[in-house]
């Protein structure tokens, strides 16, 4: 198939590529950019692990094509951390046992993003049904709801100390 | 000040930021310039002799590199020395749906998969065998021309007298249960990457470097030295990030071999990664369990006699096969104090993948099956279920009847924790209808005592080195894969020397710079490999002692190392923490000491006026290693662990798998609610008391026990794999119903510490253990709510609904069978695209893989 040349704005930087128009996002994120903290743990939007943010929104990149993401914003698990240090999601899920063999994380980590943005004090019922987007072999996931809970209080504290 | 300055604490993985931040590196996320794709063709059928292959077609495409057959690599491998049925590539005959035939090397994934489709395979179908009991009548067209009766092993053993047992009791049950197929499905598909470099004095390839996700990096240099003929000291086998094992990667799996022999085929590096189909079809999951038992009691509640028949459905190759059917056996007996065991244990080949170690190996159908049993008789006998596992307990220390030593023992505690916790007493019979507790034990071990490869090698070594910036580098053998190995590695290094974690570096599975460890299988890793990192952070720490003992005129032995700081044992710890003024000032005089603020890394000039100074009082750790280096030269450590003799276990035939230096022990609880309409089992909580002898690392162990209680959930409620004629029906992650955040239930981890004479600290296992608890706990909270007994699992709606409509003597009513009665018998060719042969879809006229399927293959429904 010829390629095509495409803008994708990822991260805040734009790169043009020239792909395939059937080239899938999780592809060109970890094949032609070198971003392989989105992972591929299936290819039919099961598991979760490939999971980005397409202007905010959580999106299994492993069944969306990159072609139909121009013009939007993506963010991989690559531009979480903030200023050179980890997102308090990142430090908790460390903190709490949140991540265990971590091949699942980074796509918890893009869920769990979307889900406090659009709700920044969930409850665990919504954190649950937030969750189930996302298959994890290793933790139960008990411990990530401890996780969640610490880093909405320290993002809340941090904003209080901010004020 | 607490005993410990590092364990004990709940400590972040150390390498949690590689995962949360995605930098982490798992063996798919790697590159090497001129890398190579492989993919892997597949047998369509269960069992089917080879005719011929022909891969001209394929070889010609444009951009195919080879295409690899099993003549190319025809050596036989298998993970047990007595089991080397396996070839990298089917050598004349395919022995189940997925099989491996033949592999494309191509500039990329999307030629060689069009390559696969033109290689040309000629097969001749063969009978297949399915079921394990059907099987083991087979006369003719036998799995493996030498298995008779497709008879893998069996063992028989009996300790005691089992039939004078019988006839002592007041009660015996009697029945059959049936444990279904489940498998890893670890997050992280598997993947190799293989490369070799050319050799400067032949001219020719040389060295091979592999990354691999595995859980055994020292086994699979092994199988690839065999397969490949080249000597081991020529494979260096690399573990990056591991995405979850379960014991899915603790052997060498297909696509480890494959990758290696078309990396020298094609000349280039190659990487192959799994489709998540193709991992189910490499499998080695926890075989499906036909299990006859029998148990006998007295009226007090104390078992005489337990009788076992055992069947495993091994599938096509040996796999750990007769390792598995061992265990089955051999922890049966050692949880509880059982004078009489009868064990019966075959294990049978049928057409289906290999079933090979899943956490909790051997152990978890036959646990489901005693402790579902022993509920029976506690009911018959009118007594409490926590009180009848109270009155069978052994009295610790001891050697159990079929010869395993047992030193460390917290089962009782267990118990005593988890009826506490979960209010047994005051709850259980008084729940609302529908709803109920059931509890159940289990127990695992340590490593096994025995290594797989019979040998008087250490099954794990260390190797410290500290160098005069005060960096302390462990290395070691150990594959983390999750489970926190690595962390546990830096925690007991950095306790034993007294630094701060933040100095430890963990450099782990690299056969070329790591001394070897026989891997990350049977639970074995923080009890041997912790050891091993014990007695060599204890070597090193005896040298810096030493040194440190000139300079603070003093014994070695008086010499407290803690927090960084060395001291006369008695002493107040100096500069304690507590005034970040000082703390600052000794951070910064450490610092100079080891000459990077002066800019003298071979000799501080601090360190030689503080010698002028006289005798000191303290000094920090940087300071005692420049001391030690100075005085010993180069400052290593190593440490190794083999398991004592006396742990070894009895003499019997096949005694040598179930003994461990340590076992651990689980008592649970679960709630569940089921609702008699649809037969729908909801677990609300489980709590789980687990004795991890000591726990290293207080959030990793509540991690590994949640993770083990919700593994085993799924096996109870949702997880099986589904066959129709040898084709798996349920190849992907929903499809198998891996639970989600929704169906999982709290868990309450609660820890009890027995503190084992031989655990590192006192440590055991704590992975495994918890997790062949589960699933009875859950079977019999299910008899507790609605009064049915299941004796097969998973505790599907329909086999509940079954069960009330039996106990109600309504009409059976058949929900599975005959479903789908036009469901094609041949399909899913190979990995990736689903491709119909005869009934079902044909491929649109135009397509380009179109082609006439070879004549002997047609009519395949």
């Amino acid at each position: 198939m010829k390629k095509e040349l495409v803008e994708l704005k990822i991260n805040g930087r734009t790169h043009e590529l020239a792909i395939e128009p059937s080239a899938l996002l999780l592809d060109v994120l970890r094949q032609d950019l070198g971003l392989t903290g989105s992972k591929r743990g299936c290819d039919e939007s099961s598991c979760g692990a490939c999971t980005v943010l397409v202007d905010g929104i959580a999106m299994m990149s492993c069944t969306l094509l990159a072609a139909s993401c121009q013009e939007q914003g993506i963010t991989t698990v690559e531009g979480v951390s903030e200023h050179g240090s980890l997102a308090a999601i990142q430090k908790a899920y460390g903190d709490w046992g949140g991540a265990q063999c971590g091949f699942c994380t980074p796509g918890f980590m893009m869920t769990v993003k979307s889900l406090l943005a659009e709700n920044p004090d969930p409850s665990e019922a919504e954190v649950r049904a937030a969750l189930s987007s996302n298959l994890c072999r290793c933790t139960g996931y008990s411990q990530m709801y401890e996780a969640i809970r610490s880093a909405i209080e320290a993002e809340q504290q941090g904003m209080a100390a901010a004020k | 000040m607490s005993e410990f300055s590092i364990i004990g604490k709940p400590t972040a993985m150390i390498d949690a930021a590689e995962k949360t931040t995605g930098a982490g590196k798992y063996t798919d996320d790697l590159s090497v310039p001129g890398m190579l794709v492989g993919k892997i063709l597949h047998s369509p059928y269960p069992h089917a002799r080879i005719k011929s292959i022909d891969t001209s077609r394929a070889g010609k495409l444009d951009g195919v590199v080879a295409v690899v057959i099993g003549k190319d690599a025809p050596n036989p491998y298998g993970i047990l020395p007595v089991g080397h049925d396996e070839h990298a590539l089917a050598l004349d005959k395919v022995r189940y749906v997925g099989d491996n035939v033949a592999c494309v090397v191509a500039i990329s994934e999307a030629i060689a998969e069009r390559a696969l489709e033109l290689v040309d395979v000629e097969y001749e179908v063969l009978p297949a065998y399915f079921d394990p009991e059907e099987s083991m009548k087979a006369q003719t067209n036998l799995i493996h021309d030498n298995k008779p009766g497709n008879l893998e092993k069996d063992y028989h053993h009996a300790f005691g007298d089992p039939d004078n047992g019988f006839a002592e009791a007041d009660h015996v049950a009697e029945a059959r249960f049936i444990a279904n197929e489940v498998t890893h499905a670890a997050m992280e598909p598997h993947s190799t990457l293989a490369s070799f470099e050319l050799d400067p004095h032949t001219g020719k390839l040389g060295r091979l470097t592999v990354w691999s996700s595995t859980q055994v990096p020292y086994y699979l240099q092994h199988k690839l030295s065999l397969v490949l003929e080249m000597p081991m000291s020529q494979i260096r086998v690399i573990k990056p990030l591991v995405g979850g094992g379960f014991g899915g990667k603790s052997e060498v799996i297909p696509l480890e071999i494959i990758a290696a022999v078309a990396a020298r085929k094609a000349q280039a590096p190659v990487k192959i990664t799994y489709t998540r189909e193709e991992v189910f079809w490499a499998h080695r999951g926890r075989p499906r369990t036909i299990i006859d038992l029998k148990t006998a009691i007295k009226n007090d509640g104390r078992i005489t006699s337990v009788k076992a028949r055992v069947v495993q459905d091994g599938g096509a190759y040996c796999s750990y096969g007769v390792v598995t059917i061992l265990y089955s056996g051999a922890l049966l007996g050692a949880l509880y104090d059982i004078p009489n065991i009868q064990y019966d244990g075959y294990r049978v080949l049928t057409n289906k993948p290999a079933c090979g170690a899943m956490r909790g190996h051997g152990t978890v159908n036959v646990r489901f099956a005693f402790e579902s049993q022993l509920d029976e008789l506690a009911a018959k006998i009118g007594m409490d279920p926590a009180e009848i596992r109270q009155r069978n307990l052994l009295k610790a220390p001891c050697i159990t009847v079929n010869g395993l030593r047992v030193q460390s023992y917290g089962l009782p505690e267990c118990i005593e924790k988890t009826v506490e916790r979960s209010g047994w007493k005051q709850r259980k019979g008084n729940l609302p209808k529908g709803r109920g507790l059931g509890i159940a034990c289990s127990h695992y071990v340590s490593g096994a005592a025995n290594s797989i490869i019979r040998s008087d090698m250490p099954h794990s070594t260390v190797n410290i080195k500290i160098d005069r910036d005060g960096g302390v580098v462990a290395y070691t053998g150990a594959s983390e894969i999750g489970q926190g190995s690595d962390t546990m590695t830096a925690q007991i290094a950095a306790e034993v020397l007294g630094c701060s974690l933040g100095r430890v570096r963990v450099i782990a599975a690299d056969t070329d710079l790591t001394p070897i460890d026989i891997g990350s299988y049977s639970s074995r890793v923080t009890f041997m490999a912790g050891n091993a990192t014990l007695r060599a952070a204890e070597d090193v720490k005896k040298r810096i002692a030493a040194a440190a003992a000139k300079k603070m005129n003093c014994a070695a032995e008086e010499i407290v190392f803690r927090e960084d700081r060395l001291f006369k044992k008695g002493s107040v710890l100096p500069g304690a923490k507590k005034d970040p003024a000082e703390e600052a000032e000794v951070t910064q005089t450490g610092a100079s000491v080891s000459g990077r603020v002066v800019g003298q890394i071979l000799r501080g000039s601090l360190q030689q006026n503080r010698k002028e100074e006289g005798p000191k009082e303290w000094m920090t750790f940087e300071e005692a290693v420049v001391a030690a280096i100075d005085f010993h030269g180069a400052l290593t450590g190593t440490g190794s662990y083999a398991p004592p003799p006396e742990a070894r276990g009895g003499k019997h035939k096949g005694g040598g798998v179930g003994p461990s230096p340590a076992y651990s022990y689980s008592a649970q609880v679960a709630e569940v609610s089921v609702d008699e309409d649809t037969g729908e089992v909801t677990v609300h909580k489980v709590w789980a008391a687990h004795d991890c002898g000591r726990a290293l690392n207080p959030v990793s162990v509540e991690g590994q026990i949640i993770g083990s209680v919700w593994m085993g959930m799924g096996q109870a409620l949702t997880e099986e794999m589904v066959w129709k004629d040898g084709m798996l029906m349920n190849a992907g992650m929903l499809e198998y119903r891996s639970p989600s955040s929704i169906e999982s239930p709290e868990v309450e981890p609660i820890i009890v510490q027995s503190i084992d004479p031989e655990g590192p600290f006192g440590a055991k296992e704590c992975s495994e253990g918890s997790l062949a608890a589960t699933i009875p706990a859950i079977s019999n909270a299910i008899y507790d709510a609605v009064g049915v007994r299941l004796h097969e699992s998973p505790f599907t709606p329909e086999r509940v609904l079954a069960a009330l409509r039996a106990k109600r003597k309504d009409k059976a009513l058949n929900l599975t069978e005959g479903v789908d009665p036009t469901a094609p018998t041949h399909f899913r060719e190979h990995g990736g695209s689903l491709c119909f042969k005869g009934k079902g879809p044909e491929r649109h006229a135009l397509d380009p893989a179109r082609r006439e399927a070879p004549a002997s293959a047609g009519g395949a429904d």
